[in-house]
């Protein structure tokens, strides 16, 4: 009756673990809201170590140091943008785990839109045409229906 | 006219699989400097040595030099590390070193090992000037002009096919640069 209990538990603190991230307690700051604020902030950027983990996640030396970075800002009080465009400046917009709309990044964007209109294009020709064929029955000429008749009749005979 | 419809999705094939195939060429993990063309970043190192220089943005001023990050715990900084020497005696070229994320008595004992071609050393124990140059990995090396502006940076160890084919070439083009 215990063990369930037990691996319960056990499961919860994992869950809880990984919902901490690779913050380390001497890192966090000590107002709440602002350390949430950093924590959604440092979901955002990229470890430029492990490049598809986020700072929040990674537990990477710079990743650490780029923690500490974006904490510090916060308590001097810059706005989330400002410590955004910070890192921008010296790493790059790789820098971001979410592109931005640039000239650059229209193909990433606007790539799926494009493939789904000329698929759909593409369906809607193809259906129609084949309704078409459906509801008019005499699709065939007279010619082409005696040349079937001969053919299926050559086959038989052989048969 | 009718029959050549049949090629356009072997047509859109190739595009995308043209598209994506260049993509695989391309070296992920190195990324291009936000600091091309620009002025060095605002940075001020303690030197790494006792007695020895220190490194800052006003010393990249005056003269075409290097700027090598490095570290004593980086494997292929040890495995570049002898071009150095190699470029200074054959160059009159002065390599500046950032010491990045290290510990003092660890690198100064590296550079006692496999000794020190650098003219200048700033000490960066706490990736300080390191976020200003956006430095995310060792060794990365830059190439300044006689201004202080970045002129070419490569992420990873340098070899002879670097330096012969990319690096000297450049800097031969911007000694000529007033």
């Amino acid at each position: 009756m215990r063990r369930p209990v037990f691996a319960l538990a056990g499961l919860l603190a994992l869950l809880i673990a990984a919902a901490a991230g690779a913050v380390q307690p001497d890192e966090m700051l000590q107002d709440p809201t602002l350390e949430s604020r950093a924590r959604d902030l440092s979901a955002e950027i990229r470890c430029l170590v492990c490049q598809n983990q986020s700072i929040d996640d990674s537990d990477a030396s710079l990743a650490r140091d780029l923690r500490l970075l974006v904490r510090e800002q916060i308590k001097q009080g810059r706005s989330d943008s400002e410590i955004r465009d910070y890192l921008v400046d010296r790493y790059g917009t790789f820098v971001l785990l979410d592109p931005p709309f640039r000239a650059s990044t229209l193909v990433l964007w606007l790539g799926p839109l494009f493939v789904l209109l000329v698929g759909g294009a593409g369906l809607i020709v193809y259906l129609r045409g084949r309704s078409r064929i459906a509801a008019d029955g005499s699709a065939l000429s007279e010619d082409e229906m005696a040349r079937i008749e001969r053919l299926i009749g050559d086959g038989d005979r052989r048969a | 006219m009718k029959r050549a419809l049949f090629l356009i999705p072997l047509l859109l094939f190739l595009g995308l699989a043209g598209y994506l195939g260049f993509g695989l060429t391309r070296d992920a993990r190195v990324l291009p400097s936000t600091l091309l063309d620009k002025p060095a970043p605002d940075f001020d190192l303690p030197p790494l040595l006792p007695g020895g220089a220190g490194l800052k943005t006003a010393d990249l001023v005056g003269q075409v030099s290097l700027v090598n990050v490095f570290a004593s715990w980086c494997v292929p900084c040890r495995a570049e590390h002898a071009i150095w020497a190699k470029v200074t005696k054959q160059e009159n070229l002065p390599i500046y070193g950032i010491n990045w994320k290290d510990k003092q008595a660890q690198a100064q004992a590296w550079l006692a090992e496999l000794g020190n071609p650098y003219a200048r050393i700033g000490f960066d124990p706490d990736n300080k000037a390191g976020v200003e140059w956006g430095v995310y990995g060792v060794p990365e090396t830059y190439v300044i002009d006689r201004k202080g502006s970045i002129r070419f940076k490569h992420v990873g160890p340098v070899f002879e096919d670097t330096l012969d084919g990319t690096i000297m070439p450049l800097i031969r083009k911007l000694r000529e640069e007033k």
